[in-house]
């Protein structure tokens, strides 16, 4: 039994080169499934590790209540200074959040870039963040410092270069990166600096709190709710980001899974006709092959392989291609807080796992039925041709 | 036995083989239909934009809000025959997930700026007078089931009302609708005098004008002028038309529709190369057939015409069948996805691209083969080489 499926496989393998142009349309259907589905859930992967590791366990945003987000949120200075004396809290960064017009590189429309106004507690709260280039601001000028997705995804977001926020110009003196983070697409600059140039003297947008520990943000949460001067909300990062993310990935990796089902429809038509043809074509050897003893299970199981071995080659194509045209490529989007989010595609191993057991499925479904036929086939029919 | 008919019997000759080759067309067809629409309603704005329409926003951030004061110095401007204010409100009703746009507006003034919006005038008249009135699309308001006296309550995001109290109440007085549009309006309209009095901070601030301009060839010098008006004041302007305003959101999420040409032009792909190889193989198995054909007197172009016309035709029904499908989903679809993109529709623009791309890949599948079959020699193909 294992000596004549290994056999006959081994013989439609040898010549599945004489059918190569029929053979590689279920490579080529599959890989275009696989490439589809890879490239636009590495692009919701991308989006959410972009918010997620932005928040670490051990910090907490404070917004006004009720305001779901930096830009519509503000805090009065009062407030500020109530909070910064909570017990628990280690650090405190008041921070100040707008949004500037500037071009995107890729569509010459403006788009919204974040300029955040912060003091050094800001660095102190982020130690991930890094200056890779140039210096920090320095107090009191109008300096910034750009992310690297800013320089990405805005023109004229360079080192050195010199941008017209409103009325006023601004110098680029240094660029920082922030494992990839949200913050990477934002420009920061001295926080009274920023408040006066924005006109917004007077309060800052949120705060960013470090907590003495991760378990402390549930009391913090209801003490601010509790306390009648405040009308604010602390929230853990980890959940505010999370949260930033969930709507935009759910619906990219909803999209791509219809898109690759309904490609994947095609597909397994495409696998289907393929694999009749090579059955058909194959008639007499198959009827032969029954005729000399091999039994139909054999058969059966050959063209199954032959199918799924297709199936996987066409995946891996698909998930190479959808690697190598995507993987690490930075775009941006409109994120939640109505601010551009630059991130990079994603295409992590068990992505593309995911993808090649989409081309064995298909593989599985295109090489079943006509495998079944190849071996129902009646001997005698057959081996007199058609 | 009529030409159409002899191609009909020719194609459907391994029923098996059409049928799968047909489905597969028919899915790229109908992913087509859905995907040109998905790339469409992000750029709907740009379709509905009247051209005698412009927007003045914010130079520097569409955060910033503009004075009202501005209003009366643009309605001075020559070439400009109206203008009207608008905002952004945000707020929650019910919950995140069932957005819709709210704009604090002048209700006669926003309703003069846009004709193609139909109101009862007991309703606009109704709008006007109430205080605390709005009015909603008609679409909306259907799928809400609010009906004319309902209290609307929606909790502030960014504007909380003086005191901090963040719980508005609106009662509806009208529902409005756009019999002339393919694309039905989203916003939900109500007073800006009463907002503007009632809200924490940012009094006399607007979010935007729309101005509308006496001939649309004045657009370009009247936006200079207005921009040129507000250029050394703390507010200074950016005028654009509708068209460029709605591009300029659209834009903002991404290039939404290079990411669908993208996915088309991989679906395609592999659909021509599927359909061209049975298209091939169907023609192998017929030179004996052609060959008798010629010999009865068929003429070498006769001949190719039915092979490329085999092609066309199934090509053309698989097209035909994607996007009918595509039609007869629309309406599902449009209600599961009416929280992100609430403007999604097929449009006939969609379904006339669709039937020139089917009649396109019948041509680049069955050229080579009708080639192949003009140049066939009679006897060669009867010799069956």
């Amino acid at each position: 039994m294992w000596r004549q499926i290994i056999e006959i496989t081994v013989m439609n393998l040898r010549n599945l080169p004489a059918r190569i142009g029929a053979s590689s349309v279920i490579v080529v259907g599959i890989a275009g499934v696989v490439g589809v589905l890879v490239a636009l859930i590495s692009m919701a992967i991308g989006f959410r590790a972009a918010l997620e590791n932005t928040g670490a366990p051990d910090r907490a945003i404070v917004l006004r209540g009720g305001s779901g987000g930096e830009l519509a949120s503000g805090i009065g200075i009062t407030d500020v200074a109530i909070v910064e004396t909570m017990e628990g809290i280690v650090v405190s960064s008041p921070e100040f959040f707008a949004i500037a017009d500037v071009p995107k590189r890729s569509s010459a429309t403006p788009a919204n870039l974040v300029v955040r106004g912060v003091t050094a507690s800001a660095f102190e709260l982020r130690p991930e963040l890094r200056i890779v280039a140039g210096r920090g601001f320095e107090p009191g000028r109008r300096e910034l410092i750009a992310g690297v997705g800013a320089i990405a995804e805005f023109a004229g977001i360079d080192l050195d270069a010199d941008v017209a926020f409103r009325d006023s110009s601004w110098r680029i003196v240094g660029v920082f990166e922030s494992r990839g983070d949200a913050n990477e697409s934002e420009v920061w600059a001295d926080l009274p600096v920023a408040q006066d140039a924005f006109r917004r003297s007077g309060a800052v947008s949120s705060m960013r709190v470090k907590l003495d520990s991760p378990a402390r943000a549930a009391e913090l949460t209801r003490r601010i709710d509790e306390d009648p001067r405040l009308d604010l909300a602390l929230t853990p990062e980890v959940d505010y980001y999370s949260a930033q993310a969930a709507g935009l990935s759910a619906l990219i990796t909803g999209f791509g899974n219809v898109v690759a089902t309904i490609m994947a429809v095609g597909a397994v038509f495409a696998a289907l006709n393929t694999m009749y043809a090579a059955v058909s074509s194959r008639t007499i050897e198959i009827a032969t092959l029954r005729a000399i003893g091999f039994s139909g299970t054999p058969v059966v199981i050959s063209v199954m392989i032959e199918a799924l071995l297709l199936a996987v080659l066409g995946g891996v194509l698909g998930a190479a291609i959808a690697y190598g045209a995507f993987n690490g490529n930075t775009i941006s989007t409109l994120g939640d807080g109505f601010s551009q989010v630059a991130f990079d595609f994603a295409v992590t191993p068990s992505l593309i796992a995911t993808g090649i057991a989409w081309a064995v499925a298909l593989g599985a479904v295109g090489g079943l039925f006509p495998a079944v036929r190849a071996a129902r086939l009646p001997i005698t029919t057959a081996l007199r041709g058609e | 036995m009529s030409r159409l008919s002899l191609v009909w019997s020719s194609l459907f000759r391994r029923k098996i083989r059409t049928l799968l080759t047909l489905l597969s067309v028919v899915v790229a067809f109908l992913l087509f239909g859905l995907l040109r629409s998905v790339a469409d309603a992000f750029t709907v704005g740009v379709d509905i934009a009247g051209v005698d329409r412009l927007v003045v926003s914010p130079k520097y951030s569409i955060i910033d809000p503009l004075p009202i004061a501005h209003l009366n110095q643009i309605a001075a401007v020559s070439g400009v025959t109206a203008v009207t204010q608008a905002g952004w409100f945000g707020g929650i009703y019910q919950d995140r997930s069932k957005f819709f746009p709210k704009y604090p507006v002048d209700p006669r003034g926003y309703f003069e700026l846009y004709p193609e919006y139909r109101i009862d005038p007991a309703q606009l008249d109704a709008f006007a007078a109430t205080r605390i009135g709005a009015v909603a699309p008609k679409q909306l308001a259907e799928e809400f089931g609010w009906q004319i006296g309902d209290r609307i309550p929606i909790e502030a995001d960014i504007w909380p009302k003086r005191g901090g109290d963040r719980n508005w109440e609106f009662e509806l007085v009208g529902v409005y609708d756009a019999p002339t549009l393919e694309v039905q309006p989203v916003e939900f309209l109500f007073q800006y005098d009463y907002f503007d009095e009632a809200r924490q901070y940012g009094t006399g601030g607007v979010g935007w004008f729309i101005v509308r301009v006496d001939d649309p060839a004045h657009s370009a010098e009247v936006a200079r002028t207005i921009d040129a008006l507000f250029e050394n004041s703390p507010n200074a302007t950016r005028t654009a038309t509708e068209a460029e305003f709605a591009m300029q959101f659209a834009n903002q999420v991404g290039d939404i529709g290079l990411m669908m040409t993208g996915i088309l032009g991989a679906v395609f792909f592999t659909i021509l190369l599927l359909t061209a190889n049975t298209m091939a193989q169907a023609l192998r198995e017929r030179i004996p057939e052609l060959a008798v054909m010629k010999t009865l007197g068929f003429t070498d172009v006769g001949v190719a015409t039915l092979v490329l016309g085999e092609a066309m035709l199934l090509c053309l029904l698989g097209g035909m069948f994607g996007l009918c499908i595509a039609v007869a989903l629309e309406h599902q679809i449009a209600i599961a996805i009416k929280g992100i993109l609430p403007t999604f529709s097929i449009s006939a623009g969609t379904l006339i691209m669709g039937a020139l791309l089917a009649a396109g890949l019948g041509i680049a599948v069955g050229l080579v083969p009708a080639l192949r079959a003009r140049r066939l020699a009679i006897v060669d193909a009867l010799r069956g080489h």
